[in-house]
């Protein structure tokens, strides 16, 4: 691949000049993985035999997307799945957009999980201490803490990066497992912040007035709390920081080719670090937006279960790590892990214990595809030369 | 003249691009024994063209005639089996594994079939490369052997799955002078033995060396084919770039002022803690083009690198504008110092590929108003400098917009110069500030350069072409491990700069 275009117009030669930067070919990848994802998934349902059409109505009948279309279904059964599915879309969008971050900056933050604990821990341990804070100052401590905490744990990564070379991918593997054993010890009988009384290996309660605002559905049957906005505005800020700041122009430069940014006089090791910690920072708010919002404490049995850090490597890699795609990447695992709970799925249409598997095949589907998209890519090709 | 029907020949081939005709209606053939030119411009369609014949792009008109026959080529295993082969200019080889282990990949001699037969495999290269006249051993591993070595290894590959129609794919832009002389001797003898062999190039001197005939590509077509005999350095040119082409820039006498860069007994180690400038002293004046002519990997790179804060010097003194520059990061070369630096690979360090022309202009400047302020950033600024800049330099191929990727090497290079002088540097660095470019582009970056020195600035170039070093210094620098080794006006001759670069100067004074 010698030679490209002198001529003008512009014309790429090469047939992926400039893919990362005007991305239809990730919108078909992204599509076609999900797509053939949802077949193979429903290939599994028919050889369990069931029908696999039936199935996913019923899975989308339990994420309330319907709502979204008038006059379809009971609009309050509707609304309240929908506000599920939206709850659980919130921290996948801040995890996604966690690990998305980092890859712009060339690295691979394996850690949302860790990040995602120490955001929740901050949440829940200042969110039940101090009763006299007022609710709304306190709610906003809680999370300007989180967020910190999240940078913190993402930042550990960084600075060992920066200063070691210590490969991001084994240290946040790493403070993840980390994360997880302080929380066992934090929350854990006879550990530091277990419920008053410590009979329960359970932390306490956040006050009443640190719980995060519900703005859709009521407030008792775990209605939409503003943490949805707080996911949406972080989306923002996302897009924002990467491309309207001199910080998100170096982020970007390094995760291209470190060397030239180096060469250009950007400090590539501190970008590693701020990187890092802006990403853990997502992850953070992940965890303040579950705990203020509805979860209130954590229980060390929930630690142990967690994974929503992980999905936001699917989610990053489904959205392509773009705003708007870690968006869609969020709602659509959102809406599946809400359409296959064993509380929305009709047990006689599909088992909901099976159907949690479904959900998990489908996400591995996808990282998979999404992993080998030029392969997709190629049959893509492929399909449309034949035609 | 004998007329033999040409084993090959390409008629209307025509291969088109979003927004651009990359082939528009080539015709050429190709006859036995001989070896075919195919010259142009970086962007010319040479390789498209190629890689048609190599069955990795499907024509969008035009037919592909072997001996006289029709084919249709659907993949390059097409094109190796009716006996095509192709050198690409990156070789495709796994250097973990043996050169014969490599020449006999995907086409193994077995055992029963599933084992592979290293003996035999062994001796099929032997033979082959007794026949015809390669050095080669055959048990060596890829990545112990030279660069010039692997083309060979590329060559024999394409001869053991019987390729009688070789195409080589700028072969000697890797080589050294003397790899390149080599690959003409090996090239002649293929010929001798019946091989038809189409050798791209943008290099003039080498058209003229080993075509038997020329043919000429400029913006997609065919321009002309033409006989060696007769054929011109400017005639070529010409034909290929659609003008006169000035080989060497017009440079009026210079005036040096002031010193703008001093350097003192610079010493500089290498990633592997090799000692790679010893002791190197000089400085560039105002309004003066400094040569560094040398041999690769003399120090020039560690030099470069420690002038722009790329590294650390173990010792020594940066003096710039009377201030000393000690373990500055690039940064504040770049900002404080007022240090320009064209570096001597594009890809590497001189532009984010990814990056649109102006986030690319902006490398330096996006942390300075205008371009950013309280580290807002301001892209539509981006966007109004690169239209300022792509046009005064000639920038074609892209807009502002565009991603530095999709440029050929020359645009790309233009724009880093774009980028380095516009931010009016009181020195300029360029090392090998023509590397791969074709003629044309060759002398747009010569202009400027020459431009910039008549504008006051100090210009340091380093560069192993001694052509260069000629027709752009006012005082040539011989760099030989790690030291300068002598300093010529640049009216010295060739041999005594030759022979100073070896370290075998007479008048060696480490300075």
């Amino acid at each position: 691949m010698s030679e490209q275009a002198t001529l003008p117009p512009a014309a790429p030669l090469e047939p992926d000049a400039g893919k990362r930067r005007f991305d239809p070919q990730g919108l078909i990848v992204s599509l076609i993985t999900t797509i053939v994802a949802f077949l193979i998934a429903g290939l599994v349902v028919l050889a369990t035999g069931h029908n696999p059409i039936n199935t996913y109505r019923a899975i989308f009948n339990g994420t309330g997307l319907a709502w979204l279309i008038p006059g379809v279904g009971n609009r309050s059964n509707e609304a309240a799945n929908l506000q599920q599915t939206l709850l659980d879309t919130t921290p996948l969008i801040l995890c996604g957009l966690a690990v998305a971050f980092a890859f712009r900056c060339g690295m691979f933050n394996i850690g949302g999980q860790g990040q995602y604990f120490a955001g929740s821990y901050a949440a829940v341990i200042i969110g039940s201490s101090w009763a006299s804070i007022p609710g709304p100052a306190h709610i906003f401590l809680c999370v300007a803490c989180a967020a910190l905490a999240g940078a913190v744990w993402g930042g550990i990564a960084g600075f060992l990066k920066a200063t070691t070379g210590a490969h991001e991918v084994i240290s946040t593997i790493m403070l993840n497992w980390i994360a997880l054993w302080v929380g066992e010890y934090f929350f854990g009988l006879q550990g530091p912040f277990v419920s008053s009384g410590g009979f329960n290996p359970i932390s306490n309660d956040i006050f009443g007035n640190v719980h995060l605002p519900v703005f859709w559905g009521s407030a008792v049957l775990q209605g939409l709390d503003i943490g949805f906005f707080i996911a949406i505005g972080a989306l923002f800020v996302f897009w924002a920081l990467l491309n309207r700041t001199t910080l998100g122009f170096e982020v970007r430069a390094v995760g291209y080719n470190p060397e030239a940014a180096r060469y250009g006089g950007i400090n590539v090791k501190r970008n590693y670090l701020l990187a890092l910690a802006i990403s853990g920072s997502f992850a953070g708010l992940a965890g303040a937006t579950d705990v203020l919002g509805w979860e209130f404490h954590i229980a060390t049995s929930d630690i142990l279960v967690s994974n929503v850090g992980f999905l936001g490597i699917a989610v990053a890699l489904l959205g392509r790590n773009s705003p708007i795609g870690v968006f869609f990447a969020a709602l659509l695992f959102g809406a599946l892990t809400v359409g296959t709970s064993s509380r929305q799925l009709d047990p006689s249409v599909f088992d909901p214990q099976l159907a949690g598997n479904l959900t998990l095949i489908i996400q591995g589907l996808v990282v998979l595809f999404v992993g080998a998209d030029l392969l997709v890519l190629s049959v893509w090709k492929r399909i449309r030369r034949a035609r | 003249m004998e007329r033999e029907a040409p084993v090959l020949e390409l008629r209307g081939i025509t291969k088109r691009f979003p927004g651009i005709v990359a082939n528009d209606h080539i015709d050429l053939d190709l006859r036995r024994g001989e070896v075919h030119a195919l010259l142009g411009e970086n962007g010319a369609g040479k390789s498209t063209l190629m890689n048609v014949l190599y069955g990795l792009y499907k024509p969008d008109e035009g037919e592909i005639l072997l001996g006289g026959v029709p084919i249709v080529l659907k993949s390059a295993k097409d094109a190796i089996e009716r006996g095509i082969g192709m050198v690409h200019q990156h070789f495709m080889l796994i250097p973990v594994m043996t050169v014969a282990e490599n020449i006999v990949l995907a086409n193994e001699p077995t055992h029963a079939g599933i084992m592979l037969d290293y003996r035999a495999a062994d001796q099929r290269v032997r033979e082959l490369a007794a026949q015809f006249k390669f050095e080669i051993d055959p048990e060596a591993l890829i990545e112990d052997i030279t660069v010039g070595q692997q083309q060979r290894v590329e060559i024999l590959k394409a001869l053991y799955r019987k390729a009688d129609i070789l195409i080589l794919d700028e072969p000697t832009a890797v080589l050294t002078p003397q790899e390149a002389l080599e690959l003409f001797e090996i090239l002649r003898r293929l010929k001798a033995e019946g091989m038809s062999i189409i050798f791209i190039t943008h290099k003039l001197n080498e058209v003229l060396e080993i075509a038997d005939r020329i043919s000429v590509l400029r913006r997609g077509k065919k321009v002309d084919t033409v006989p060696r005999e007769g054929a011109t350095e400017a005639g070529l040119a010409q034909l290929m770039v659609g003008r006169e082409v000035v080989f060497r820039v017009e440079k009026p006498p210079t005036h040096p002022g002031e010193p703008l860069l001093r350097v003192e007994d610079l010493h500089v180690f290498d990633d592997r803690g090799i000692e790679k400038v010893r002791g190197l002293s000089f400085e560039v004046r105002a309004g003066e083009i400094v040569g560094i002519a040398g041999v690769d990997n003399n120090g020039q790179s560690e030099l470069i690198d420690a002038l722009t804060g790329l590294r650390h010097a173990a010792s020594g003194r940066i003096v710039m504008g009377g201030k000393e520059y000690d373990h500055a990061t690039p940064r504040t070369m770049i900002d404080e110092a007022g240090l320009g630096h064209i570096p001597e690979d594009r890809h590497l360090r001189g532009l984010v590929l990814d990056f649109n022309l102006a986030e690319n202009l902006a490398l330096h400047d996006y942390r300075h108003e205008p371009d950013s302020r309280l580290g807002w950033l301001f892209p539509r600024r981006l966007l109004t400098r690169a239209a300022r800049l792509l046009p005064e330099f000639d920038v074609r191929g892209g807009g502002p917009s565009t991603p530095a990727s999709a440029l050929s090497g020359g645009n790309q290079q233009k724009v880093v110069l774009a980028r380095e002088i516009d931010r009016d540097p009181r020195v300029l660095i360029a090392a090998q500030p023509t590397r791969g470019l074709d003629v044309g582009a060759i002398e747009f970056v010569h202009r400027r350069l020459i431009e910039e020195r008549d504008e006051g600035r100090g210009v340091l170039l380093v560069s192993l072409e001694l052509e260069e070093i000629f027709s752009l210094a006012d005082r040539i620098l011989v760099m030989f491990e790690g030291q300068i080794v002598g300093e010529y006006p640049p009216d010295v001759s060739e041999d005594t700069l030759g022979l100073a670069m070896t370290g075998a100067a007479p008048e060696v004074t480490a300075a």
